[in-house]
């Protein structure tokens, strides 16, 4: 590449129900590098931004839920395929967000897009991982099954842009959630960038909604939301997190707390295992 | 809800030849008999069950055995029968407890044909009906002309009822209205030269019938076809009446009622020993039939031992004391 | 005609020995509450004061809270092989007081002995069972190769099921070596006052059970005490969300069992039979104080008619009356409170033009009672459709097809139970498919195991108790 050549931008949107608006408010704020140099304008999204996040992500929940594991597994490994080939961006994007090496940047990308295939992989195992037969005193057939919770928020990690943000994404939609995720707000480019892999990956629109911006501002309205029903606060401080998981008591929503997590670690099944229900069936056994 | 009338009735027939419909011919038979509700086995047995549990005591103990003793087909169905054996049946049926004549008397004493002059003989003037097992008893086995002799001779010789066999390979078979036919013949055959009728009980042998659902069927289908009595075993098989399968039955005639108007009697049989488990199915006829199914008209049981347990259940009400064997009587 | 009534066949009261009063049982220890003050249980079908129980504030809170931690060091290092020994003799004794406990249970909430009899205490010994089996076995359950307690749990619990509900909360956290301090109904206290006495027969450790009776204030008190590291907490959902809010932004893990709104759901080829004993059970077990209980009836409409008739055939034969009468079916309300509940929402079905039915049926005339009772031409909109009443109350509503029984069933903001009645078995398990709740019960209704996981979708609450899965409730993982 010629170094006088003028490169062309891209405007970053937020991904919304399979399509890429900018956001209602039309407001974006500036994204810059470790050292402040500017990126990219990123879009502010708003309290509106969220709730069309919300419904696009529960207008998609009866497809994504009742679609066969096998399917979803080939989706999101469909997904790896996309992350892979657009490896070196998201380098470049998470090297200039988080203002890492190259080598180190690399390391993280590598991880996100195996992360992202383990758990591609998850997606038929988990029910019988989670599932049980249970041996019940009386001539009845009975079996607990775990079933995705539903619309889930997303508070995506701040400082792991990328290798975080596949970290709470993928183990959320591989057992059927569909999610309103909330990108980094110091480092939205990696998210914002990956929805259009997502959107390029046969995942169905609403699947996964990305949403940047001000996380408090965004988060607020999303804990409160009574057609949401669970919400991930890992990338809410602890002052913050209080709020919204007061918030979201008001309709029972399942929280997953903040906690301190080495991303680039093994991040065994908690994940996983944090937005499902489990169902039990009974059955008589009678001729 | 049409009005009430019994099985053994003129009016009766009337009705069912208005439901002949489903009975002519044995496409239309399957279809309905299949189209009945489906029984779940384990929610029957487990109401059954609880059923079971009801504590009868004191003042309704003593009603539930007196009618429990009214409503017994005192029955003796061997090989080694003699008339003198029938004739001591049948003076235990009509004094029970001889130091007790406030005992009820049984509803009937019930025997092969051959022993129905003897004992209408014994029983005379007692208003003890004679029941008689016919058609082959108990197997069934038998040409039809056959079978329908083997009735008309226990009606000639004096019997007030008549318990029958179905045919059930034809019913498991799937040959419904062949059983159907059968039934009716044999209700013709129980017609008498002064144009009464000894009435009809037919029994299922529902330990061969195996599942609940047949037991359904098999109740509406000899329903149609006029049993006066539905009545669920032999006693010759290895599993004879039981709660839950007389609870099939006595739904059965529920519904059936509900259904026609026509009101039909349920007798279990084989199996039934003890006052508790003779209480037990009374609960059950008060709990899903209630007070117009709770006499010998529509209720009986098909036993033989069972009249002493009640016999020193009955003297342990009256004196305070635990019976024993020694002072009821064995014949 | 004669009819065949059956004579009254009163179970003995005399097995059971209520003293005249109750202290807290701390540390092992019986004693009064720090202020003295107390409070009285009624039985519920008389009026009659049956005891005096201390009613526990802050500081008898704390108390509780750290004689359960005290205990928690060597009850938790203890091999897990012991600590299933205690269990057993818990579960082992239960079985052999049970009568006992039967009685005093309908003594004290007012349901039917034949249920506490048969259906309560057998689950209560069961519960302790199962759990002591699994207390030598936490490696090979799924949470990792050693988990570990959490320390000290606070339980709540209701009245409904008050020694059942206890054994729900207790079995599992102490075989997996956390010490408890729970709280009783403050209408229900005595099972727990006597279970504390099961805990002495037993030998076990003094603080690893403590036993706090009270108003909802003391669970307040409980449940936001910093010392304790897990909630559990069944009840309504409004006190439920109120604990969510109580416990944000700390480390304690919660889990809660809240209210139901259940649809049970009958078409037209169902076991008619056995779907009128499915709702009759499902609605009028426990007088209907059953968080699954499926008091919404949703009715296929060509079989509106005919099942109807039959449900109120069979309403007919229910025995209303005294809890300790063996035959017994329905027995009092637990309290005026529950019963004025009761009314105010039957009142409302009533006034929001619902009909209205119940069978003929003579109420004692002292104690809380409510006979029976089914709305018919009830539709989603109606509160009796929405609220749970926590009563012998069923609303029917109809259905044409199975996507829209599955629309009415899960248009609530509950999803704790469902019932499904068919003979087809790929309907059922489609629609099982498509319930947003957390048990199915296809062809049958309220049952219970302490080996099948329990617990609701949405605003029914989150964690399970019971199975495998109820383990995870009481584990850092």
């Amino acid at each position: 590449m010629s170094d006088n050549r003028l490169s062309v931008l891209k405007t970053y949107k937020l991904f919304v129900g399979g399509t890429f608006p900018r956001s209602e408010s039309g407001r974006v704020y500036e994204v810059t590098d470790a050292k402040g140099q500017w990126l990219a304008n990123a879009p502010l999204a708003s309290r509106k931004d969220a709730r069309d996040a919300v419904v696009a992500a529960r207008k998609a929940f009866g497809g994504w839920s009742g679609a066969t594991a096998y399917n979803r597994g080939q989706i999101l490994y469909r997904v790896a395929e996309m992350l892979e080939g657009r490896r070196d961006q998201f380098i470049r994007e998470v090297a200039d967000g988080e203002g890492l090496s190259r080598a180190k940047a690399t390391a993280q990308v590598d991880a996100a897009i195996d992360r992202w295939v383990w758990y591609a992989g998850w997606s038929d195992k988990t029910a019988q991982i989670a599932g049980s037969a249970n041996p019940v005193a009386g001539p009845y057939f009975n079996l607990s099954a775990p079933e995705p919770t539903g619309v889930v928020a997303l508070l995506a990690p701040q400082a792991s842009s990328f290798l975080g943000l596949v970290s709470v994404i993928a183990p959320a939609i591989v057992t059927g959630n569909t999610a309103v995720v909330v990108a980094s707000e110091k480092s939205p480019l990696p998210a914002l960038s990956l929805a259009e892999v997502l959107a390029t990956s046969d995942l169905p629109g609403g699947v996964v909604n990305l949403l940047s911006g001000r996380t408090a501002e965004i988060a607020t309205p999303l804990a409160a939301h009574q057609d949401v029903n669970a919400i991930d606060l890992a990338g809410a401080d602890a002052e913050l997190a209080t709020e919204l998981e007061k918030a979201a008591a008001e309709n029972l929503k399942r929280v997953l707390r903040p906690q301190a997590v080495d991303w680039a670690a093994d991040p065994g099944t908690g994940r996983l295992l944090a937005f499902l229900e489990t169902k039990t069936v009974w059955h008589p056994m009678g001729a | 809800m049409p009005t009430t009338v019994p099985a053994y009735g003129k009016e009766a027939a009337e009705r069912l030849a208005s439901l002949a419909d489903v009975t002519a011919d044995d496409g239309a038979l399957r279809r309905f008999l299949h189209g009945l509700p489906g029984v779940d086995a384990v929610g029957l047995q487990a109401r059954a069950a609880t059923l079971g549990t009801r504590s009868i005591k004191t003042t309704a103990k003593a009603y539930a055995i007196d009618l429990a003793i009214s409503m017994i087909d005192l029955t003796t169905l061997e090989g080694a029968d003699t008339p003198g054996k029938v004739r001591a049946l049948c003076a235990k049926g009509i004094n029970p407890d001889p130091t007790d004549r406030t005992t009820p008397r049984v509803a009937a004493i019930c025997v092969y044909g051959d022993m129905v002059a003897t004992a209408k003989e014994a029983l005379k003037g007692s208003g003890i009906h004679v029941a008689a097992v016919a058609t082959a008893f108990p197997s069934g086995r038998a040409a039809l002309p056959v079978k329908l002799a083997d009735t008309r001779d226990a009606v000639a010789a004096g019997a007030d009822e008549i318990d029958m066999v179905i045919d059930r390979g034809a019913f498991l078979s799937g040959r419904y209205l062949e059983v159907f036919e059968e039934i009716r013949r044999v209700k013709e055959a129980c017609v008498r030269e002064d144009g009464t009728a000894a009435h009809l009980k037919v029994i299922f042998e529902t330990g061969e019938l195996q599942t609940y659902d047949n037991v359904r069927r098999a109740s509406w289908l000899a329903m149609l076809a006029g049993a006066d009595f539905i009545k669920t075993s032999t006693g010759k098989v290895a599993v004879n009446a039981t709660p839950p399968v007389t609870l099939v039955l006595l739904e059965a005639v529920r519904d059936f009622r509900a259904t026609t108007g026509v009101q039909v009697g349920v007798k279990p049989a084989g199996g039934i020993r003890t006052s508790k488990d003779a209480i037990k199915y009374l609960v059950m006829v008060n709990e899903t039939l209630g007070a117009e199914w709770l006499s010998p008209e529509w209720f009986r049981f098909g036993a033989s031992s069972l009249l002493n347990d009640l016999l020193m259940q009955r003297q342990k009400l009256s004196t305070g004391r635990y019976s024993g064997p020694d002072y009821v009587t064995v014949d | 005609m004669p009819v065949f009534e059956y004579a009254p066949a009163p179970e003995s009261r005399a097995v059971v020995d209520i003293a005249p009063s109750y202290g807290l049982f701390i540390d092992g220890e019986f004693a009064e509450a720090g202020d003295g003050k107390v409070f009285k249980t009624f039985s519920p079908s008389s009026e009659e004061v049956l005891s005096e129980v201390a009613q526990a504030g802050a500081e008898d809170v704390d108390r509780a809270v750290r004689a359960a931690r005290k205990a928690f060091g060597a009850w938790s290092a203890l091999p897990g092989a012991e600590r299933a020994k205690y269990l057993f003799r818990i579960a082992r004794i239960i079985q052999e007081r049970s009568r006992e406990l039967a009685v005093l249970e309908s003594l004290d909430n007012g349901k039917p002995i034949r249920e506490s009899r048969d259906a309560d205490l057998p689950l209560v010994a069961a519960h302790f069972f199962y759990y002591a089996g699994w207390a030598d076995k936490l490696a090979h359950a799924g949470y990792g190769p050693d988990p570990k307690p959490l320390g000290v749990a606070g339980q709540v619990i209701p009245w409904n099921f008050p020694l059942l509900m206890l054994a729900w909360k207790i079995a599992p956290a102490l075989a997996t070596g956390n010490t408890v301090v729970l709280k009783p109904a403050e209408t229900t206290p005595l099972s727990a006052l006597f279970f504390a006495d099961v805990c002495r027969q037993a030998g076990l450790p003094k603080g690893v059970v403590n036993i706090v009776t009270g108003d909802g204030s003391t669970g307040a008190e409980l449940v936001a005490h910093p010392g304790i590291d897990k909630v559990a907490f069944t009840g309504s959902t409004e006190v439920g969300k109120a604990i969510a809010r109580t416990v944000a932004g700390t480390k304690k893990k919660v889990t809660l069992e809240l209210g139901g709104k259940a649809a049970n759901i009958v078409f037209d080829d169902a076991p008619i039979d056995q779907a009128v004993e499915g709702i009759i059970g499902g609605i009028f077990f426990n007088q209907g104080h059953v968080c699954c209980a499926g008091s919404r009836l949703l009715v296929q409409e060509s079989v509106q008619d005919e099942l109807l008739d039959a449900l109120k055939r069979r309403m007919s034969t229910l025995r209303v009356g005294d809890p300790l009468d063996k035959n017994t079916d329905i027995g009092a309300i637990n309290s005026a409170e529950q019963l004025a509940r009761i009314r105010a929402l039957a009142d409302a079905g009533e006034a929001e033009g619902a009909e209205r039915w119940a069978p003929p049926c003579e109420l004692p005339s002292s104690g809380y009672w409510f006979a029976p009772t089914l709305f018919t031409g009830v539709t989603q909109a109606h509160r009796i459709a929405r609220e749970e009443i926590f009563g012998p109350v069923l609303s029917v509503l109809t259905f044409r097809t199975p996507e829209e029984a599955v629309a009415k069933a899960n248009n609530t903001p509950y999803g704790l139970s469902a019932g499904i009645w068919t003979e087809k078995g790929s309907r059922i398990l489609w629609m099982a498919n498509k319930l947003r709740a957390g048990v199915v019960w296809s062809n049958t209704f309220n049952k219970f195991d302490p080996a099948s996981p329990f617990g609701g979708y949405k605003e029914s609450g989150y964690g399970r108790e019971g199975g495998r899965h109820g383990l995870e409730a009481y584990l850092d993982v």
